[in-house]
């Protein structure tokens, strides 16, 4: 019975539908990355850790798809995406170079139903973020900063420089304030001077030092390049957390940074 | 249908040209890595691979040397992720499913791949039968990397390849399609490329 269920509500589900959305301002957050504060009309809500697709169509009817990560919690308004710019990429310079407020494409979604945290998932919320991997995480913050969640939580994140952390003010506002997350960087390339932070990759004793032993209900959510996350998600294994609350998400092609 | 966005002109174009890339995907190079949570690493003298009814019943089991001792065959596809990328010819050496399942009598139409790890996917008997898929230990000449699904992984080339589950570790005979982890998660309980069957109503 339950399986029919299932399958009656999959068969009659309707197609997550192509909507326009209208770039209203887009805010740079580092020299390469930059994030598009869109207006989606229609959107139906999403949960903090899921993403769209981006459907970008040229004058030829030549069509490009990727995906993004919402970095916008649940409560917003907004769909916010934060995309990095590669270097001879061919979705991520249009975006955040080339497109002006006032703009419209094609995205859908949300999409994702297994690397999304919300108030009700409980805690403490373990995040671990390499580069742009950040952006779900982002979300999993604001989302505990909108609903004011006492659900203790703790940020990882590794970046190659100062100037390449995104959200840097934000995350420093929120780390600052009253039950806000605790944040923990490591600059891997550059840092500044006086830095007595972490300046190496991720690695065993930094999980160790930073999240110590694991809480049963601790959830840990990792998200970078491929090898970032094998290293943090192997690690945190490791440390004792359970596979099965040791979530992850994978930006792509593996030679990103 | 769709809306032309201002400016956007596109940069590899090549992807369209072989007729090898279905519709939303774009071609790498690369082999990226896509899984839900930490990659399993089981020891070979604990791994088997096991065929079961739907209750649950052992129809067959091979250990790892078992397995490897089958007739296997050097495979070169086309693999089409749902993150959007697609890879022509990749070369892999495996088990096909069709001597796995010789001698096995069923009356199933489905079959539930499952991995270490809990992940569980679903699909059509008739689509891992008549060399439409293997149980994949080799890719491009080495054994396949804990990252890509190695020790073994289910290898269905014509369908996304998130139905391809890393670290299998069996197939279950299903009377009914039984959404797997991602088919109950929104992803398309079939998911064939070429139909963009990517999500719950494509
Ligand atoms: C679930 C999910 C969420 C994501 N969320 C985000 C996010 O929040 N922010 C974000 O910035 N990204 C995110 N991504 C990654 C994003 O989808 C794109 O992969 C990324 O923006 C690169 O796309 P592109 O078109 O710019 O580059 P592509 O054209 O796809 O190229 C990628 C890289 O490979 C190189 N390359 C590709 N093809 C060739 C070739 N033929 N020859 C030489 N070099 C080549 C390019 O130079 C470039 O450096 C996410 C991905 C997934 C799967």
């Amino acid at each position: 019975m339950a399986r029919t269920a299932v399958l009656g509500r999959l068969g009659a589900a309707a197609p997550i539908a192509w909507r326009l959305a209208e770039l209203v301002e887009l805010v740079p957050e580092t020299p390469r990355v930059a994030s598009l504060l869109l207006s989606v009309p229609g959107w139906p809500g999403h949960t903090a850790g899921q993403h769209v697709d981006v459907r970008l169509t040229a004058q030829d009817g030549y069509q490009a798809q990727r995906s993004y990560s919402i970095a916008a919690p649940a409560e917003s308004e907004r769909v916010v995406l934060t995309v990095e710019r590669l270097e001879d990429g061919e979705v991520s310079p249009f975006l955040v170079d080339d497109l002006r407020a006032g703009d419209r494409f094609e995205l859908r979604g949300p999409i994702g139903g297994y690397f999304v945290w919300d108030e009700g998932s409980g805690g403490p919320l373990q995040l671990v973020a390499g580069g742009s991997g950040v952006v779900p995480l982002m979300a999993m913050l604001r989302h505990r900063a909108a609903v004011g969640s006492d659900v203790p939580a703790t940020l990882l994140y590794s970046a190659r420089s100062p100037e390449e952390v995104i959200y840097r003010e934000e995350l420093d506002r929120l780390g600052g304030g009253d039950g806000g997350p605790q944040v923990v960087y490591t600059l891997t390339r550059e840092r500044p001077s006086g830095w007595t932070g972490y300046d190496r990759r991720i690695d065993g004793e930094m999980l160790a030092e930073v999240f110590g032993r694991p809480d049963a209900d601790a959830m840990a959510f990792v998200c970078g390049p491929t090898r970032f996350v094998e290293v943090a998600a192997d690690g945190l294994v490791a440390l004792g957390y359970d596979p099965s609350r040791v979530r992850t998400e994978r930006f792509g092609p593996s030679g990103r940074s | 249908m769709s809306f032309v966005t201002r400016g956007f002109r596109g940069r590899r174009r090549e992807t369209d040209e072989s007729g090898r890339v279905p519709p939303g995907q774009y071609r790498t190079d690369d082999f990226p890595v896509l899984s839900a949570g930490p990659t399993p690493h089981t020891p070979l003298a604990e791994w088997s691979f096991t065929i079961a009814s739907e209750s649950g019943e052992e129809l067959a089991r091979w250990s790892w040397e078992e397995l490897r001792a089958l007739p296997s065959e050097t495979v070169t596809v086309d693999i089409h992720c749902v993150t959007k990328w697609s890879k022509l010819d990749t070369t892999w050496e495996g088990a096909s499913v069709d001597t796995l399942l010789a001698g096995i009598e069923t009356d199933a139409a489905y079959v539930t791949a499952w991995s270490d790890g809990g992940y569980t996917t679903n699909l059509p008997l008739e689509d891992v039968t008549d060399g439409k898929a293997w149980v994949a230990f080799g890719y491009d000449g080495e054994p396949l990397d804990p990252e890509h699904g190695g020790p073994a992984r289910l290898l269905v080339p014509h369908l996304y390849f998130w139905k391809s589950a890393k670290w299998v570790r069996g197939l279950r005979l299903m009377d009914d399609d039984d959404p797997g982890f991602w088919e109950s998660l929104g992803y398309h309980l079939y998911g064939d490329p070429w139909r963009e069957q990517r999500y719950w109503g494509d």
